[in-house]
């Protein structure tokens, strides 16, 4: 019973400070009245669409780019 | 009929159906574990996924409604794009984790998890329920998506049946849609989900054609993104903005995203493909790749644009099908106007296999379900393997054919109504399954009160609007937000789990056994240097932070 101090456990979480940046994408897709409109214009194709369409592109590399810190950083500590 | 199109499709098909039966070969395993039929034996690697989930969650019946909807109602039927964009955070964050403690413990289905992790079979089976209800009419769409392409063709409404008695006559009117099914069937039982995860990689690549192909073609010949775009309406070309007491589409598209992004993952049919991933790093790599098909999605939603641009659904020869079909048609009519008949049959080979992978990963999926959680637990305990692995397979041929009995037999409104409806309640496994993944603090008991009364909530907010729309219009404190309902919906579920939770945890019995440990939730049989504690520290450790 004396030994009921609780420990961290051994083994490691995966929870990392650059997962943070994988809320970004929410806040830059569900906050619709910032994109709701034509201007500006890229090849003819009004705001609405084309920054949805970027987004799924700046999602993506976030994803990668959090997956090769969280990996490093795993691998580097004790 | 259109002799080019049907042919090559029939070759297409055809292909694709002995491929459905050779995959049963691929890593050979014994068919008679359901670890084997029913997960692939969990040996798919990353690019496989890739090609299973793409399958999986963009199916035919997507690839024929979204442009639909953004044909009929324009800039909201987009809310799929950032839908299925910020799911894949979720997915890198949360489903690793499932997977781990799933690989550790053998556990086929979330209704598995959740037995496992809370000891409560009642609550493992309002999840399996869910899940089962859930998927039922999802497969029944796919069926559309193939009788729409069979529709657009030519084929099926020949006419002979005039004189014959009914039943002959409906059969032979629906006869190229029994046979599709019969094949998907008999492959299905044959090699499981190895065959939609082999087949998933010809249906993935002709869908990324075709679409590249509409994507390049199509505005050319209407004069460019510029011209495409002026030609759509105004009112449809943007959200309409909100007024003083009426955040209008504003909230409605976000809460549509939102919701519908938590509630993918949960579905049986993309839990299974997950689960039959053979390490964390597939699932997590896959969250950064799949996205390319939410790129393709956006695609496709264009196309509906492309049509009203294009103005099928005003061309002479398609006014019946339009008739027939309504706005579902505005894809094919789309191919049949711009393509030469032979890449027609490829393109609607493309919608109609897409209909095939995700009907067998979903009949899989519902049948893993009723077996593990249902025919195990209130039917028959003690049932071999085999037994599981049999049964299953039956499963999932009634499964198959209620749904085909479905669609025939009920209009097609009554499908996408179960659909709506599904979405909603299958949120409502969200308490019990994603936060299960992090602490097993919320009371079994509590979580069933939560789930029935998110439950009624979700189907009462339908049921206001007639079902026809999952969208509420919510009145907060003078405005009205009209929202997703699933989403209102799981928020009376959490309230009462939570308020319910520290009342029924007061009671001993209301608690079952927890048989998984922290580490299970990190478990990756490729990294041994992460260890599980020894079992008496872990409980230390549990004990003291309860």
């Amino acid at each position: 019973m004396d030994d009921l101090a609780p420990r961290r456990p051994a083994h490691r979480s995966p929870w990392n400070w650059w997962n943070l940046l994988l809320a970004i994408p929410f806040i830059a897709l569900l906050w619709v009245p910032f994109y709701n409109s034509i201007e500006p214009m890229l090849w003819g194709i009004p705001f609405f669409y084309w920054y949805q369409f970027l987004w799924v592109f700046i999602t993506s590399a976030l994803i990668v780019f959090v997956q090769h810190r969280t990996d490093t950083e795993q691998s580097r500590a004790p | 009929m259109n002799w080019v199109a049907t042919t090559v499709f029939v070759l297409l098909f055809g292909g694709v159906t002995i491929l459905g039966f050779l995959a049963a070969r691929w890593r050979r395993g014994d068919l008679d574990q359901l670890n084997e039929w029913g997960l692939a034996g969990r040996r798919l690697g990353t690019i496989l996924v890739w090609f299973l989930l793409g399958g999986d969650a963009y199916t035919a019946y997507t690839f024929v409604a979204v442009p639909a909807l953004v044909f009929g109602a324009g800039a909201s039927g987009f809310f799929a794009l950032p839908y299925s964009t910020i799911v894949y955070p979720l997915v890198f964050l949360v489903i690793p984790r499932m997977w781990s403690v799933a690989h550790r413990h053998n556990y086929i289905t979330a209704g598995d998890f959740v037995l496992g992790r809370y000891g409560n079979k009642w609550l493992a089976l309002a999840v399996a329920a869910t899940g089962i209800l859930a998927t039922m009419p999802y497969i029944a769409l796919q069926l559309v998506g193939l009788q729409v392409v069979i529709g657009a063709m030519g084929v099926g409404t020949v006419g002979l049946s005039g004189n014959l008695p009914p039943i002959i006559a409906f059969i032979i009117d629906n006869l190229p849609l029994i046979i599709a099914f019969v094949i998907l069937a008999a492959f299905t039982r044959t090699s499981g989900l190895r065959a939609p995860a082999i087949i998933a990689i010809v249906k993935d690549t002709l869908i990324y054609i075709t679409v590249i192909a509409m994507v390049v073609v199509i505005p050319i010949e209407l004069g460019g993104y510029g011209k495409l775009f002026e030609a759509v309406p105004m009112e449809k070309l943007l959200l309409a903005p909100p007024t003083a007491d009426n955040l209008g589409q504003f909230s409605a598209f976000a809460t549509l995203a939102l919701g519908s992004a938590f509630a993918l993952f949960l579905y049986p049919h993309t839990m299974t493909g997950v689960l039959s991933s053979s390490s964390r790093n597939v699932i997590r790599r896959n969250a950064a790749y799949l996205p390319a098909y939410t790129f393709l999605l956006g695609l496709l939603a264009v196309t509906g644009y492309m049509a009203v641009a294009v103005g099928v659904d005003k061309l002479p020869e398609f006014v019946p099908q339009f008739k027939q079909y309504g706005s579902n048609f505005a894809v094919p009519a789309l191919i049949l106007h711009a393509f030469p008949d032979w890449f027609a049959g490829v393109a609607f080979a493309a919608i109609g296999i897409g209909g095939l992978v995700p009907a067998a990963i979903m009949s899989i999926a519902a049948s893993n379900l009723f077996t593990r959680n249902i025919y195990i637990h209130f039917i028959r305990p003690d049932c071999s393997p085999k037994q599981e692995a049999d049964n299953a397979k039956i499963v999932s041929l009634v499964v198959m054919f209620g749904a085909l009995a479905f669609v025939l037999a009920l209009p097609l409104q009554y499908a996408i109504q179960f659909q709506l409806l599904g979405g909603i309640w299958i949120s409502q496994t969200i308490p019990a399954v994603i936060v299960g993944l992090y602490t097993s603090w919320l009371n079994p008991w509590a979580l069933v009160f939560g789930w029935a009364a998110g439950l009624a909530t979700g189907t009462g907010m339908a049921w206001t609007t007639g079902f026809q729309s999952a969208v509420f219009p919510l009145a907060l404190g003078g405005m009205t937000v009209p929202g997703y309902a699933a989403l209102y919906a799981l928020g009376v579920n959490f309230g009462v789990s939570i308020v319910l939770t520290p009342v029924l945890n007061l009671v001993r019995q209301t608690r079952g056994k927890d048989e998984t440990r922290p580490s299970d939730y990190h478990f990756d049989p490729a990294k041994p240097e992460i260890e599980a504690l020894a079992p008496e520290t872990e409980a230390a450790v549990s004990m003291a932070g309860e």
